[in-house]
């Protein structure tokens, strides 16, 4: 079921917390969501789940809009809100057969669908205790069992991984990844590993627009146009080899990355390389050249490209 | 409608598994058993086979025991975050709000069933007005059901428990009290108006076993302007202009 945003704008008060965002999900993609705190990632996926309507623009989920038909939409739609809000008085069981029954789903199919999600999301030893009883990655992972529980076609989660520990995130992605072959999911994190490695598309929303859209090959070609070598030069000085790498023709920054060895991070002009220069120099001074990589531009550092202004 | 009773089944159990509706159940009997029979005005002072006085115990023990009833419902979901949660998953506004109204109504439906044994003993003491007795509990379920939709106003407001407990009582005792009070002193038009908004002339009338269409109208726009109002509040949010 795809899910269709047409200029949303959403406003509180006079600041717009969502401005203009247009975007399309495919079915069977999972969408990663990026953008600093504040940047109206959470706004975005509350509108998609009709539980704010943007001022302007219009979202459709499948055949629906979130205008006309809502009750359709959260249907369809399994949510994880971005802290995780629980009744923290009811016990797991209890709690999961409450969601089960608003979503409609049949008495004989409750407890099997119940028990499913219990096992899938790692509760069966938690499953009689109270919701305020657990810890904060067993909490999460109630929260997990209860969006899912309906199966529904379309998945947003917001932060999904918080607070949890590392096998579990990687029990949660790879339970994403499952999920995401057939449904749509998006999901939003701080994480930026976390997305590379479980999304086939990333959405960098920043102070409330979209300022990039695409895979993170796609996202990180935009920034490699500058080429950045990490190099240890032994057998000289180390102000002396910073002020001759400086000098360089091509050298556009250039940075001391250790404390005590001579270890630099050079960065070319765009669209120059300075390879060469750099074993020229090594071979007119008489230093010894140990290590030259290249470095692939990261993806935390186009989100800082992006997002910082 | 399934969807009012789901919501409406979770709130109760709440009220019952957090001892909340226990003590509540419990304070109104001893308040309302030591009142009819044992301290002040009782049964046996006045000589006379009626509920009179357990009317009027039962009037302000619900004025104070429903606030504390109603003053979570909403405030809370709001604090917690969980309305989020839940208007999230297929339930309208309206929905939510009927079915936490409907949870507290059972409540003191329950408690004013457990009260049917003063009616018995009555019953056995001398010739009761059964008539104005029933009218009576209905008065009082009228009157509960007024004051849980004020209270549902009020803690939709706020997402402080306790402000929307106060808030309750603060809207509350104009209809349960000043309305009346103050009626007197103004002639013609406004003091018949204060008294057609006074909840306590409604009431007393239905004790009385007294019953107009004017006193039915006068609750239900009572209970569906606060029912109303708690939505307005909820939806709010979503207001764009």
């Amino acid at each position: 079921m795809d899910i269709i945003v047409e200029n949303i704008t959403k406003r509180f008060g006079t600041q717009k917390a969502v401005d203009d965002v247009s975007f399309r999900v495919k079915t069977g993609e999972i969408v990663g969501f990026l953008g600093p705190n504040g940047a109206g990632k959470s706004t975005t996926m509350r509108a998609i789940t009709c539980f704010l309507s943007p001022n302007e623009g219009n979202i459709r989920v499948g055949d629906y809009s979130i205008r006309e038909h809502p009750e359709e939409i959260k249907k369809i739609i399994g949510y994880l809100p971005e802290a995780n809000p629980l009744y923290q008085d009811m016990p797991v069981l209890d709690y999961l057969k409450f969601i089960a029954e608003l979503h409609g789903i049949s008495k004989e199919k409750r407890p099997q669908r119940i028990l499913e999600m219990v096992h899938t999301c790692g509760l069966e030893g938690e499953k009689h205790k109270k919701i305020c009883e657990l810890s904060r990655g067993y909490k999460q992972r109630v929260g997990l069992a209860q969006a899912l529980i309906h199966d529904p076609q379309v998945l947003i989660l917001d932060e999904p991984t918080s607070g949890l520990d590392p096998n579990q995130i990687i029990e949660i992605r790879e339970l994403i990844r499952e999920i995401g072959k057939e449904k749509t999911v998006i999901l939003s994190s701080h994480i930026l590993a976390e997305v590379e490695a479980t999304c086939d598309r990333i959405l960098i929303i920043n102070k409330g627009r979209l300022v990039a859209d695409g895979s993170s090959n796609d996202l990180r070609k935009r920034s490699q146009n500058k080429e950045i070598l990490k190099l240890t030069i032994e057998d000289g000085e180390r102000n002396t080899i910073f002020k001759a790498l400086q000098s360089m023709a091509n050298a556009d920054l250039v940075d001391i990355i250790s404390q005590s060895g001579n270890t630099f991070e050079l960065q070319s002009k765009p669209g120059t390389s300075s390879r060469r220069d750099v074993f020229r120099l090594c071979v007119e001074k008489g230093w010894v050249l140990t290590e030259l990589t290249p470095t692939e531009t990261k993806l935390e550092d186009v989100f800082r490209e992006l997002t910082m202004n | 409608m399934l969807t009012i009773w789901i919501i409406a089944k979770r709130e109760l159990k709440s009220f019952f598994d957090s001892l909340l509706a226990y003590i509540m159940i419990i304070a109104f009997l001893v308040f309302t058993g030591l009142f009819t029979w044992m301290i002040g005005q009782t049964i046996f002072l006045m000589k006379q086979a009626n509920l009179q006085s357990f009317f009027s115990v039962s009037y302000w023990a619900l004025f104070i025991f429903i606030p504390a009833l109603s003053m979570k419902l909403l405030a809370e979901e709001r604090n917690s975050g969980t309305l989020e949660l839940i208007l999230t998953k297929p339930v309208s506004d309206a929905q939510l709000v009927i079915g936490k109204f409907l949870a507290v109504f059972i409540l003191v439906l329950l408690s004013l069933v457990l009260t049917l044994p003063y009616y018995i003993t009555v019953t056995s003491i001398g010739p009761i007005d059964h008539g104005a007795t029933i009218l009576g509990y209905i008065g009082l379920l009228l009157m509960s059901a007024a004051y849980i939709s004020i209270g549902l106003f009020a803690s939709s407001v706020t997402n402080n428990q306790i402000i929307s407990f106060l808030l309750a009582l603060f809207i509350g005792i104009f209809f349960h009290l000043i309305f009346n009070a103050i009626a007197r002193y103004f002639p013609g038009f406004i003091g018949n108006t204060l008294n057609y908004l006074s909840l306590s002339s409604h009431y007393e009338s239905m004790t009385r076993g007294v019953i107009d269409s004017k006193d039915l109208i006068y609750f239900a726009s009572l209970i569906i302007l606060g029912l109303f109002g708690a939505e307005m509040m909820i939806s709010r949010r979503n207001i764009t202009d």
